[in-house]
């Protein structure tokens, strides 16, 4: 189990770096990172391994770590976009903001009826402070980009959530959420792409037309 | 032929299919009519006989099988109950089916047909699985469909804004009602355990409950039925239909209403004291008040909309009163006041179904529903004005017609229970039942002049022309179906025995029903010396050499349409000088004052006048109310997001907090 709480506590450690860092390329590339680390997750975590824990590690890995990042660098490229330069919330403050959800999680996370085998792991903790994590960069950044990588953070995890159920999960829900996850960032990329091609710009702050007067 | 309720159920599943065939073959309008149009005749004649055989006394049959949906089985039966709400759907439907076939038709170029096919066959089918549910999930699932079904048929013209507004009221005033049921049938549950109505009936809920149950069955089914003041989209809807759609919903639709009222008192056991006069009162309320705006109407639809409250109004009465002589103790009048209202509720159906059909006829053949544009029809459209005569006189309650009948039964009721000493009341009742018909005589009155007599007051009426046969044959069909129905009440009455027994009211005293024989003979006598008399007076007439010259024109040296009374100088004397204010249009007026006098100008708002002054105030109200709230609505997705945000925190810290912060 060491080998596996080091693994979540990278996790832990690239929301911090993602929140912190203002070139929308290191985002990117530590989404692209936490995506490698869960599929190592997914091998380290289970004692036995099978095809299927395999399987599914080597698909997270691929599709988290090397498809979605690639697609989000060519947007960025498309829409000539290299800083966050004014997120809504500052870096500090918002790097602030992570540490008290990771503690809030840490916190929660003792309190839940969990079963024997999962009550002393990171897991819980770190699935929570992820979402949590993914939320905040989804809610303090201004740049569509951000934001899909905030979404992305946001599904990493809920896998990791997943990884506790994956015995009892079948490899086919499990391939179909991954599927679910490429479409949507796929959606977003064609999104964005129209965005910029209508405003010129990516700030998702001026999308306010929608508005019911 | 499948006799029982499978027989039934069958004509559920061919109305879906052919409905679902007609959807498909959107393309081709022409086909999809034919086959939408002879799936409910079809439906309709595989579900007559069962029908039948159980209205002429043949045993009640259920079936059930085992459901998905938690709570729900499809548990259906086919009862006298259902039978008599089953009989004018069936035929009232395909009578209207082969209508609408055409009368959709001329819309061919303009929209797509396919939904409006299936959405009449969906709204039949749907109806006929509201009477047959024995199990609440069920019902209510077949209630909403129903529901949807009609508010996607009433805004069938869509690119007009009152459609879709008529469209939305009804979904809205459906939807409260459909609240309201929800509510009842968990209080069935509660005390039954189950959503069976098999069960419902065996443990019904006592004391508070069950009053909760009828209050809520009173307004969630009175919502349906259009009892003042929850009628508000009634008259919208019935306008803005296709006809053959305004036929439907105002012949059968509001009757389910009631069947939902009757089958829950049935399935209630015992009655409560206050059942009676609540119906009364909700009853000739709804009578008075609709009768009043149903004379300012200025459109045709609209009009008839607001004379169906007021049949609706007029069978409440009959109900309450026999409920209510019934718990005092007077057999003779609760038999007549319920034998009144059954037999109004499948007369109103005919006739009313059959004035809608006319609507459509004059819609048809002028394009407007204006009835300050209509006029001289009847030379124009011979055929559709034979079925108005007689449609408008069954309405207005006059012998030798149908609606004559029903009403003399609750008049002869009443009196009866003035003459057995139950003080003043039965008589006040007399007397606004009077005023009611006076009334609805003069709404109908009106409708007739200014639609066929007279000159043409617009182009459109002068070149109005008469509908095809596919049109013309519905019409005369129903109004051959209200001439029977006047001329043999006998058999009506044979008919209701088994709905009579299961609702519990006593049979007729066999001197009423022998008066009741001898109504049918006077009507038929009439009808002879009519028909008779007629002929002669035409014999004679044709003799004489007829001249051709101008109406007598007052003096006036040009007379011209517009001189004519209108409909709104009709109903004049009665809004100004008669009737209360508040029922009344909004007039607006310029009168022309002085020598030489200036522009003037008359407009009258005829709206519902409880939309008008309740309704619209209390909603712009609650939409002020609610504008303070509109800061939430940033438009930015980064609030959005926020809010999820919060409320996930909010959750994560209420669960930690109950558990306490112990592992």
């Amino acid at each position: 189990m060491g080998f596996a709480s080091t693994l979540l506590v990278i996790v832990l450690l690239l929301n911090f770096f993602m929140l912190g860092a203002s070139r929308v390329r290191a985002v990117i590339n530590g989404s692209a990172m936490q995506g490698v680390v869960l599929g190592l997750l997914a091998v380290s975590v289970h004692a036995h391994l099978d095809l299927e824990i395999v399987l599914i590690a080597l698909v997270a890995g691929l599709v988290k770590g090397l498809l979605i990042p690639r697609m989000l660098m060519k947007a960025m490229r498309g829409g000539a976009i290299r800083r966050e330069v004014e997120p809504l919330v500052g870096f500090m403050p918002s790097l602030l903001l992570c540490a008290v959800t990771t503690g809030g999680a840490l916190v929660f996370s003792s309190t839940l009826p969990l079963a024997p085998q999962h009550a002393g792991s990171l897991l819980v903790p770190t699935s929570l402070a992820t979402v949590l994590a993914g939320f905040l960069l989804l809610i303090t950044r201004r740049k569509a980009i951000t934001q899909v990588v905030g979404y992305l953070v946001l599904e990493n995890g809920i896998y990791v959530m997943g990884l506790m159920l994956l015995e009892a999960m079948p490899f086919l829900v499990e391939v179909g959420v991954l599927l679910d996850l490429f479409v949507a960032i796929f959606v977003m990329g064609i999104i964005i792409n129209h965005i910029n091609r209508e405003f010129s710009s990516l700030d998702t702050s001026r999308l306010t037309a929608l508005r019911e007067e | 032929m499948i006799a029982g309720v499978l027989g039934v159920v069958l004509c559920v599943v061919v109305l879906v299919v052919s409905g679902l065939v007609a959807l498909g073959l959107t393309r081709k309008p022409q086909v999809a009519g034919a086959v939408a149009a002879s799936g409910v005749v079809l439906g309709a004649l595989l579900g007559l006989w069962p029908t039948v055989r159980v209205l002429a006394g043949g045993a009640s049959s259920e079936a059930s099988a085992s459901w998905s949906l938690p709570g729900g089985t499809l548990a259906v039966g086919l009862d006298p109950l259902t039978a008599f709400f089953l009989l004018p759907m069936l035929v009232l439907g395909a009578v209207a089916a082969v209508y609408g076939r055409e009368y959709l038709l001329l819309f061919a170029d303009t929209r797509r047909l396919g939904f409006p096919f299936f959405g009449f066959n969906l709204l039949i089918a749907s109806m006929v699985m509201v009477v047959l549910a024995r199990n609440a999930v069920l019902f209510l699932v077949a209630w909403e469909t129903m529901a949807i079904a009609a508010a996607l048929l009433v805004s069938f013209e869509h690119d007009r804004p009152e459609a879709l507004r008529a469209g939305w009221v009804y979904l809205v005033v459906a939807h409260l009602g459909a609240m309201c049921l929800f509510v009842l049938f968990l209080l069935f549950k509660a005390s039954a355990g189950s959503f069976d109505f098999a069960a419902f009936a065996q443990t019904p809920p006592v004391g508070s409950a069950a009053v909760a149950v009828a209050v809520l069955a009173l307004v969630g089914f009175g919502s349906k039925a259009g009892f003042v003041p929850l009628h508000v989209w009634l008259p919208e809807a019935h306008a803005a239909a296709p006809s053959h759609v305004s036929a439907i919903l105002s012949g059968v639709l509001l009757k389910v209403g009631f069947y939902g009222l009757l089958r829950v008192f049935q399935l209630l056991g015992t009655r409560a004291d206050w059942w009676g006069p609540a119906l009364v009162a909700l009853g000739i309320s709804s009578a008075l008040v609709a009768i009043v705006v149903a004379l300012y109407q200025r459109d045709f639809k609209r009009a008839l909309a607001y004379s169906s409250i007021e049949n609706v109004g007029v069978i409440a009465v009959g109900l309450g009163v026999s409920f209510w002589a019934g718990s005092r103790g007077h057999p003779r009048v609760s038999a007549l006041a319920l034998a009144g209202a059954l037999m109004h509720v499948w007369n109103h159906a005919v006739m009313k179904g059959g004035m809608f059909l006319v609507a459509g006829s004059v819609l048809h053949g002028t394009g407007t529903r204006d009835l300050e544009q209509l006029g001289g029809l009847s030379r124009r459209m011979p055929v559709t004005a034979v079925a108005m005569t007689v449609g408008v006189l069954a309405l207005s309650a006059l012998p030798p017609l149908n609606g004559f009948v029903s009403e003399w039964l609750l008049y002869l009721s009443l009196l009866r229970l003035g003459a057995d000493g139950a003080g003043p009341l039965p008589l006040l009742l007399v007397g606004m039942l009077a005023l009611v018909a006076a009334l609805a005589a003069l709404a109908f009155v009106r409708l007739y002049g200014v639609v066929l007599l007279g000159q043409p007051r617009s182009d459109v009426a002068r070149h109005a022309h008469e509908s095809s046969r596919w049109m013309t044959v519905p019409m005369l069909v129903l109004a051959g179906l209200c001439v029977a129905m006047a001329v043999f009440p006998g058999f009506v009455l044979a008919a209701l025995d088994g709905v009579r027994a299961q609702v519990g009211g006593p049979a007729l005293f066999p001197a009423d029903q022998l008066s009741l024989g001898r109504l049918g003979a006077f009507n038929l006598a009439l009808w002879a010396v009519v028909l008779l008399g007629g002929r002669l007076f035409l014999g004679l007439v044709v003799r004489r050499p007829v001249t051709e010259d101008d109406t007598w024109g007052c003096g006036y040296p040009e007379p011209t349409a517009r001189m004519q009374y209108g409909a709104r100088s009709f109903s004049e004397l009665a809004s100004e000088q008669v009737l209360p204010a508040m029922l009344g249009p909004r007039v607006t007026r310029v009168k022309p004052v002085g020598l030489f006098p200036g522009a003037a100008r008359f407009s009258a708002d005829d709206r519902d006048p409880l939309t008008r002054r309740w309704y619209e105030p209390a909603f712009a109200r609650v939409a002020g109310w609610l504008a303070s709230l509109a800061w939430v609505q940033r438009g930015v997705l980064t609030a959005y997001l926020t809010y999820v945000f919060a409320a996930v925190l909010a959750a994560l810290l209420w669960v930690s907090l109950r558990s306490g912060g112990a592992p």
